[in-house]
């Protein structure tokens, strides 16, 4: 579909964005199903270029990642895994990839902070480590949202790791992303004292600082809209960073205003659309038109929905970066164009 | 109760051998049957599950049927087009439905954790119940332990049913299940938080409160004590109040869960699973329908939701997309042109979709099956359920 790209990504890049260059966590949220693991993807392929690494990470247990980039399902170890989008200089980055699960994390991080020893492996035959993972309030999200941290501002504890310009994560859904995030409010009526603690403090820090930005992923529609605003609002009244809002599957602009006022209103001219493939050799029948210009309807009825819900989004005061709906759907050579897309907006 | 999943179609038009054409999904035979008692609508997130329960439930009261519907998160506008954007948890009627035929509609929206709390409450004495409710492990589990909704949905449809079988409030219940990932979550749920609330860990809590296991007392004291350095000491309290306060209700959550599941398996129950012609959305229909005769319980069928209305004319996409970039050269701004990109758009979103569903089709040629096309707009009253409840019967 790269013979639309001009049709969508062409506004100059805006100046939020421009400003985005330091950023080293980029956060991808929205409603389900509205494209976060596609978003995320093409945004990492974005960032990476110039040799700069970039780290996509998963924290759904979903496989997603893998998926995407026709790879074997991940382990809890960073892979490299696909090249960057070149810019116009030529030289490209690379993504890797992490899956992170609760489970290793939380073994990880107890090896490398504490000296449990016997302790640890009795934690995990005890079912501890099951109990805190999937119970215990906020523990799993202090360790998904830790180990996040922890690959964003590598420290010498961890050996020999990859150091990463940027890193990208393929968050929970909007619903669920500020309690993800808040990690610190979370805990607080829990673990108010002790190591979680601390570390759920620091990792706020990071996240609340311009260093990190959380992107909404949301489709024209009223639901997705509506939870993008509520989100928003949320993560703003948390303190926690918005970057921009990826309005994705945005249908073709293939029809101009009056045409498509024509189309809702039933009187496109018949005549002239019969005319126009005639001339360039088109057979047509009555059934053909009049498919055409249902089809004309429909989309211009659709269009309208997207249009104000548009306006919606473009309400909210945050900057837009729209991309195409890719009628053949998500191939990797497809997150590729949106990658382009991405960068063409002012993203990556 | 191991009765063999089957179709509850109706007279099945099996297509021809060697087209992937899957045997029709005929709803309204479905609805009609008296010996459908629960309709279940399961699928991955999004695709219209709560749309498509409302749907079946306004056809089946417009049809004669006494019907209750239990909804998940509905959107806003639907809930308040339904009289349900209320939370308090027992069906109230829906105005404006067609009575002409026998039938009603009443509505509801779950509330997971109050049906949670009354649970606890119609189990415990007033004192536990209380130390239960205000322990923050109790607030985690239920309210964001993944699966606690998929299990409060199935133990409200207990209710419902019990009551209902009670005074005959209603002849079928229909139920729409939580947005989760995976359509397989609804099933999997309440073993994994029996098993959770089973796990090795909560008996080991216990152990001191249950008896000898003296030999446990070394390891949960290392156990403790790497807790109580990681967490803190309070933290290993709560839990501990916790766990002890539940520990008398686990027996009674267990069996709760096994009579639903029962219930479930019941000849009487239909699930409906809804997916859109997406590849991820039929892959996890495709594990639930396996899922489903693994677990003997009875599928109705496939409705494959928000499809693209194919395009009428023989012209394909190519041939489109040619003539369009031909007028575009001398009309950069040519109506027709856009006119054949848009239908070429569709014939390739419409050739994908039809890829899509004959994969599913090949691997499970018994399922029966219906096609509901995207409406233009937004579901988000009754009258757009009619709409999309007259195309899931088939027109
Ligand atoms: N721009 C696009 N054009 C066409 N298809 C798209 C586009 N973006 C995403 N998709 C498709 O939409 C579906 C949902 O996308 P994706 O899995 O990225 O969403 P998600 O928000 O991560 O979903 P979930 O909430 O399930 O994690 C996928 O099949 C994906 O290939
Ligand atoms: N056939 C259809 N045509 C047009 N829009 C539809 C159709 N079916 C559903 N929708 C719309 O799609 C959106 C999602 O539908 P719905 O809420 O029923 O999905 P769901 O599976 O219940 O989602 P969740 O997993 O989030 O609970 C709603 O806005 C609904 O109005
Ligand atoms: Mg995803
Ligand atoms: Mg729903």
């Amino acid at each position: 579909m790269s013979t639309r790209k001009q049709e969508f990504g062409a506004r100059a890049p805006s100046a939020a964005a421009s400003a985005w260059s330091h950023v080293r966590l980029h956060v991808v949220t929205g409603k389900g199903g509205t494209g976060k693991s596609t978003v995320a993807a093409a945004l990492a392929l974005a960032l990476a270029s110039h040799g700069r690494n970039v780290l996509l990470c998963e924290v759904e247990g979903r496989q997603g990642i893998a998926r995407m980039f026709d790879v074997d399902p991940l382990p809890y170890e960073e892979r490299r895994i696909a090249s960057g989008l070149p810019r116009a200089d030529g030289l490209p980055g690379h993504v890797h990839a992490l899956h992170i699960d609760p489970e290793s994390a939380l073994m990880e991080y107890l090896a490398m902070y504490y000296k449990l020893g016997r302790a640890g492996r009795a934690l995990d035959r005890f079912g501890v480590i099951e109990f805190a993972t999937t119970i215990a309030p906020g523990v799993r999200d202090v360790l998904l949202t830790g180990k996040v941290f922890e690959a964003v501002q590598r420290n010498s504890r961890n050996k020999g790791a990859t150091r990463y310009d940027a890193v990208v994560l393929d968050a929970p859904p909007t619903g669920r992303i500020a309690q993800f995030l808040n990690v610190n409010g979370e805990l607080a009526g829990l673990a108010k004292v002790g190591p979680i603690k601390s570390q759920a403090d620091t990792v706020m820090t990071l996240f609340r600082s311009p260093r990190t930005l959380v992107h909404l992923v949301t489709v024209l529609e009223e639901m997705p809209v509506q939870e993008t605003a509520d989100g928003i609002a949320e993560l703003r009244s948390v303190g926690l960073p918005i970057g921009g809002v990826v309005v994705n599957m945005v249908r073709p602009r293939d029809l101009a205003a009056a045409d498509l006022a024509a189309a809702r209103a039933g009187t496109l001219d018949r005549a002239r659309v019969a005319a126009d493939l005639e001339s360039v050799g088109v057979a047509h029948d009555p059934a053909l038109l009049d498919g055409l210009l249902a089809e004309a309807a429909d989309h211009a009825e659709r269009r309208a929905l997207e249009d104000a819900q548009r306006e919606v989004v473009q309400g909210l005061g945050v900057p837009i970066f729209e991309l195409a709906r890719e009628p053949a759907g998500i191939d990797l050579g497809s997150l590729y164009d949106l990658a382009a897309e991405l960068r063409e907006g002012g993203l990556g | 109760m191991a009765s063999r999943p089957r179709s509850r179609t109706g007279p099945r038009t099996t297509g021809s051998p060697g087209t992937h054409e899957p045997p029709v999904l005929d709803v309204d035979a479905l609805l009609d049957d008296p010996g459908t008692g629960i309709v279940v609508c399961t699928g991955s997130g999004g695709v219209g599950k709560t749309t498509t329960s409302a749907a079946l439930a306004l056809r089946a009261a417009e049809r004669g049927r006494k019907v209750v519907v239990l909804t998940i998160d509905p959107a806003r506008r639907l809930a308040q087009s339904m009289g349900i954007e209320e939370l308090d948890n027992t069906p109230r009627p829906v105005q404006g439905v067609d009575t002409a035929a026998g039938g009603r509609l009443d509505a509801m929206m779950l509330d997971m954790k109050r049906t949670f709390d009354e649970v606890v409450l119609s189990q415990a004495t007033p004192e536990k119940a209380r130390q239960i409710l205000e322990n923050p492990f109790y607030v985690a589990l239920s309210s964001s332990f993944a699966g606690t909704q998929e299990y409060m949905a199935m133990e409200k449809l207990g209710q419902i049913h019990r009551a209902a079988q009670a005074d005959g409030s209603y002849d079928l219940i229909v139920v729409d299940t939580p947005p989760s990932r995976s359509a397989l979550d609804f099933l999997d749920a309440p073993e994994r938080l029996s098993s959770f609330l089973d796990g090795r860990f909560i008996r080991l809590l216990l152990a001191p409160a249950r008896g000898p296991a003296r030999m446990m007392t070394a390891g949960l004291s290392l156990v403790t004590g790497a807790l109580t350095k990681v967490l803190g000491a309070q933290v290993l309290r709560d839990m501990q109040t916790f766990v002890t306060a539940f520990d008398t209700l686990f027996g009674g959550f267990r069996a709760r869960a096994e009579k639903t599941f029962a219930l479930l398996q019941n000849e009487r129950t239909a699930f409906v699973v809804v997916a859109a012609p997406e590849p991820d959305a039929l892959r996890e229909a495709a594990y639930f329908v396996d899922r489903l005769s693994e677990d003997a319980m009875p599928l109705a069928g496939l409705v494959v939701n928000r499809a693209s209305p194919s395009p009428t004319g023989a012209l394909s996409a190519d041939e489109a997309m040619a003539a369009a970039s031909r007028l575009r050269d001398a009309d950069p701004s040519s109506l027709t042109a856009g006119l054949l990109r848009l239908h070429a758009d569709r014939s390739r979103l419409v050739e994908r979709e039809a890829r899509l569903r004959s994969r599913f089709t090949a691997a499970h040629p018994d399922v029966a099956t219906t096609v509901v096309p995207a409406l233009a707009g937004d579901v988000h009253d009754l009258e757009g359920l009619r709409q999309v409840g007259a195309l899931l019967a088939g027109g």
